[in-house]
């Protein structure tokens, strides 16, 4: 059956100039033997000395690379057109050779990484480019783990992490890099030591700072790849601004309850986050974890996608989340994919950018100063000791808990009387208005909402906002109260 | 023996600086005249698709990208000619590298960015029998001349 090979215009000078030539063959392999065979100067151009395609010589057929059928398997058929088509490779040698650029694997290493070289996707060279690259992880918390842990055990050569926090108590349900004895420890420290124990053969760099628009540019400059793993917006913008400006992937995930989210986000390449979400959502409506609860597990599965993902940009793998949007729902174990697109009118990587240097994120996602409220509706406020100094002294006051029932199982102040937040205001008569009425909840947003929102329902009666609530209570005055 | 515009030269400085610590890669589009005689008519800017890690010493044009070219060429009624790159804190040479990844008869047009400056550029073709590259003579026109 006669195929069409067409001859790009450097190689036809072993073809006596001819732009096409007919060939019969089954598959691709045998067309390209065929056409060799006729033109025997073709083929070292083509083929090197194993007899192999060189690795920068693409055959097409019709419009499909044929390394994504089965190679030169490839059934042809009457009609078809094969295309030679060159990817163009080449570069400056400043260490001496290609593939000596990139760090030798010890003896240790290679038995260490055998799961990996074994696996053409990966291999020596692979291994290596692992090894050779360096990835700095916002955040050691509950995604953070995962990536650092499976970063490290694969052997990705330089790893900087980024914390300010210490490791308490309620970490531990799902940050399974720190564990039960690193209590009141940095994290940091907590996460390089967890990490110098998987993989003693990688560089563990340790950044104690909250990240900052100050000091975010500095510090992305000495990474290849960037893994979001925060917990708030003005940090998630920051970062993906940052990457922008660096030219660097930022590889995401973010979760909440019983739902994650990754993707890519590489401007060079594909959306940034603000081409997905170009303004953040208004102050309050995104509940944080530590409001809204996170099953333990599912930073686990986001946090090891990204792991995945970044392993895979370092590879060069071709199937990235570049301008993909995975979420997850554990509760239903359901996976679904949005496609992204760039926005020419992304404020940062499109055409026109007006973001072209870092911003104030706390002012841009509305948690700025002027967000305050005025002098005149000052919130009155006691501190737990004071609370428990008006108890002890029988003063007539009452205390209302405006958390959900199943935060009231875990833990309560004695005497409370609990009315959730969302029930409070259709609940107002049974609040006395003739005594003080102290309002209180986990840490002392949810009771001044509830006491802005009775104000507002036209209740005439002392409102007092009990400061850091319910955790303050156990801290400062009783510590058989349960702290979750 | 390539013939080139002073102005195309420009351009290709140009997206060496702009592009440098890295290196900027792109295809020079025109006609193949008699005896590989080649004259490039327009200069065609390519991203490097080179992973980030290694676009210090490397460029990648990627089969896609050059079928891209190639299809704009032809609809213009030229070819593609040859390629450019660059060579940060490198000389206008090829390299080793460069003779595995080519193919004869194309230019190869390196420069060579020192500093972020653009210097020496040279073109370069590969001999038949693959064994080395050979300076290939430049003819530049002054633009408007």
């Amino acid at each position: 059956m006669p195929i069409i090979i067409a001859i790009p215009a450097p190689l036809r000078q072993f073809t006596g100039g001819q732009s096409q030539i007919e060939v019969d063959a089954k598959t691709a392999g045998e067309a390209l033997d065929r056409l060799t065979s006729a033109h025997s100067a073709l083929r070292r151009h083509l083929f090197n000395d194993q007899n192999a395609l060189r690795n920068f010589v693409n055959v097409y057929l019709n419009d499909e690379d044929i390394r994504h059928a089965s190679g030169p398997d490839t059934p042809v058929k009457d009609g078809d057109t094969l295309m030679i088509v060159p990817s163009i490779a080449g570069g400056a040698v400043i260490e001496e050779e290609v593939g000596q650029s990139l760090p030798e694997l010890s003896n240790e290493e290679i038995m260490r990484y055998s799961r990996h070289l074994i696996m053409p996707e990966v291999g020596m060279q692979g291994q290596r480019k692992l090894k050779a690259a360096s990835v700095l992880m916002i955040g050691t918390g509950g995604l953070g783990a995962p990536v650092g842990m499976y970063l490290a055990a694969a052997g990705v050569g330089r790893i900087g992490i980024v914390d300010f926090d210490v490791v308490e108590e309620s970490n531990l349900q799902r940050q399974i890099i720190h564990g039960t004895k690193d209590l009141g420890r940095r994290k940091i420290e907590s996460a390089r030591d967890r990490l110098r124990d998987i993989n003693p053969h990688i560089e563990i760099e340790t950044h104690e700072s909250r990240l900052t628009s100050h000091n975010a540019m500095g510090l992305f400059r000495n990474y290849d790849i960037i893994v979001d793993g925060t917990d708030n917006f003005p940090t998630r913008y920051l970062v993906n601004d940052a990457c922008v400006l660096s030219g660097k992937p930022n590889v995401y995930g973010s979760i909440f309850r019983f739902e994650g989210q990754a993707s890519v986000f590489w401007a060079e390449r594909g959306a940034c986050y603000r081409c997905l979400y170009p303004e953040p959502p208004p102050p309050g409506l995104v509940p944080s974890c530590a409001e809204g609860g996170v099953l333990g597990v599912l930073p686990g599965i986001v946090g090891a996608i990204q792991a995945n993902e970044t392993i895979k940009l370092i590879l060069g793998a071709d199937d990235t989340l570049i301008n993909r949007l995975l979420l997850f729902d554990a509760w239903t174990m359901k996976f679904r994919e949005f496609k992204l697109r760039k926005d020419p009118k992304c404020p940062v990587c499109g055409e026109n950018p007006t973001v072209t240097k870092l911003i104030d994120y706390e002012e841009f996602c509305g948690l700025g100063a002027q967000h305050t409220p005025p002098p005149q509706e000052k919130l009155d406020e006691i501190t737990a000791i004071e609370l428990n100094a008006r108890r002890l002294r029988g003063d007539n006051i009452q205390i209302i808990d405006v958390r959900e029932p199943h935060e009231f199982e875990i833990a309560r102040i004695p005497g409370t009387k609990l009315i959730p937040l969302g029930h409070v205001v259709g609940r107002m008569n049974e609040i006395d208005p003739a005594v003080d009425t102290i309002m209180h909840c986990k840490g002392g947003v949810r009771s001044a909402k509830a006491i802005e929102a009775l104000k507002r329902a036209g209740f005439t009666g002392k409102l007092i906002n009990l400061k850091g609530g319910i955790t303050a209570w156990s801290e400062d005055v009783d510590p058989r109260v349960a702290k979750y | 023996m390539i013939s080139i515009t002073s102005e195309q030269i420009e351009q290709i400085n140009l997206h060496g600086e702009r592009d440098y610590p890295y290196e900027c890669c792109g295809l020079l589009i025109g006609r193949f005249g008699n005896d590989g005689a080649k004259v490039v008519l327009e200069t065609f800017p390519i991203s490097n698709a080179r992973e980030e890690s290694a676009k210090r010493n490397r460029f990648l044009i990627q089969p896609e990208e050059l079928m891209r070219g190639e299809k704009y060429a032809r609809g213009q009624d030229m070819e593609v000619v040859g390629f450019y790159h660059s060579h940060p804190e490198s000389p206008a040479v090829p390299s080793q590298y460069d003779l595995e990844h080519a193919w004869p008869t194309y230019s190869y047009i390196i420069v060579s960015v020192i500093n972020q400056k653009a210097g020496d550029l040279f073109s370069w073709e590969q001999r038949p029998d693959r064994s080395k590259f050979e300076r290939e003579e430049m003819r530049v026109a002054v633009n408007g001349a």
